[in-house]
């Protein structure tokens, strides 16, 4: 519940304080926000094999963001950013789409 | 410890096995039997625990980072999110846009300073040609003309004709004194062309009868005219002696309205046209 409500205050400030973005990070938000994204589809398939532990969850949040991040500026260091980010939004989504997978088996049972 | 994100190897197993065989995949994924995901799901939902605050917190960063960035990409215009690769290869492509636009402006700018001058020549010639044609249509006698000059005029006696010669003699006296248009009974313009012949009763002037009083209107410096026709042995002095009549009369505005259609030169051709 308290999940839940800690999602809706993040979209609520998001919304209401139109928080700047740094230009030196803007490359990087998408990113971070996808590498987040997995985690917390992780996070959801590991509560519901009931295995989910709330220090691994933040430890991989912040690992995943921070190395998604650091993906892409290695990549913009190299010369090849955009396509190194593309790599990573791919490598994540199909993270993303396992673990949803697994949640609807699940949720569903099938 | 646990893994709550599966290693990508774990996940693309898992996948196909699944999908192959559903109720067995089930059994080995989830440790407790399948319903147990729901109970668990309720009774966190219900009672949350210590460890939700913090699950919690992460999630409202990411719902504010999700937010914002769904606010950029939406908002922005299209450079905003882009690489500095793409932003130099974009801000190339105007820099040729550009140049090829003011490669074109300069161009057309110097068409139209060309087209401007043969404009100002065209109109400028023009001009040099009315008032040619005004001027030679004086001279030419193909247009009428009115300005300062003498009217004479000259009455001899019936019994004796005026000598073509004495009139020539006369208008060679008045061109000289600078007379521009001469008309003769406001019948016949005298020009370059004009023939002059003795005919029965007066002189025939172009092919036209004139009969005495003679009357010739002059354009010209009146004084000067004046003079040209009374010096001793002159023009009146001549009349005189063929026992004529010559008044003088010297105006401000003379008016010569005889005009001569005319006539292109058959066989002269200008030896240096234009």
């Amino acid at each position: 519940m308290i999940a839940v409500i800690g999602l809706l205050l993040g979209v609520g400030i998001g919304l209401f304080l139109k928080p700047d973005v740094p230009i030196g990070l803007e490359p990087y938000l998408p990113i971070a926000v996808v590498a987040a994204l997995d985690a917390v589809f992780g996070a959801a398939r590991a509560f519901l094999d009931g295995i989910f532990d709330d220090k691994v969850f933040v430890v991989s949040f912040v690992s995943n963001v921070f190395i998604a991040a650091l993906i892409v500026f290695l990549g913009d260091k190299l010369g090849v950013g955009a396509q190194l980010s593309t790599g990573v939004i791919v490598v994540l989504g199909i993270r993303i789409f396992a673990n949803v997978a697994a949640i609807r088996r699940h949720l569903f049972h099938a | 410890m646990h893994e709550p994100v599966p290693e990508m190897s774990e996940a693309s197993t898992n996948e196909p096995s699944t999908n192959a065989a559903d109720p067995a995949a089930s059994n080995r994924t989830g440790q407790s039997p399948p319903h147990a995901g729901d109970g668990r799901l309720t009774r966190a939902l219900l009672r949350p625990g210590r460890g939700q605050v913090v699950v919690g917190l992460l999630l409202a960063v990411l719902g504010a980072a999700a937010v914002t960035q769904v606010r950029i990409a939406g908002h922005n215009d299209d450079y905003a999110g882009m690489r500095q690769a793409d932003l130099i290869q974009a801000l190339q492509g105007l820099q040729a846009v550009s140049q090829r636009t003011e490669r074109e402006i300069s161009d057309l700018e110097a068409t139209r300073s060309s087209l401007r001058d043969s404009n100002l020549k065209t109109a400028t010639a023009l001009e040099q040609a009315r008032d040619e044609i005004s001027s030679l249509g004086v001279l030419a006698g193909t247009l009428s003309a009115h300005g300062p000059g003498v009217r004479i005029t000259v009455t001899v006696p019936a019994t004796s004709d005026l000598s073509v010669n004495l009139l020539l003699d006369g208008i060679e006296e008045l061109r000289d004194a600078g007379a521009e248009a001469i008309e003769i009974n406001d019948q016949v313009r005298v020009v370059a062309d004009t023939s002059f012949e003795s005919a029965p009763g007066g002189i025939d002037v172009d092919g036209r009868i004139l009969k005495s009083p003679y009357t010739i209107d002059v354009i010209g410096p009146p004084e000067s005219l004046n003079t040209a026709l009374k010096f001793p042995g002159g023009f009146v002095d001549d009349i005189a002696v063929d026992e004529g009549k010559v008044s003088i009369k010297q105006s401000q505005d003379v008016e010569v309205s005889a005009i001569r259609t005319p006539v292109v030169p058959k066989y002269a051709q200008p030896t240096n046209p234009g």
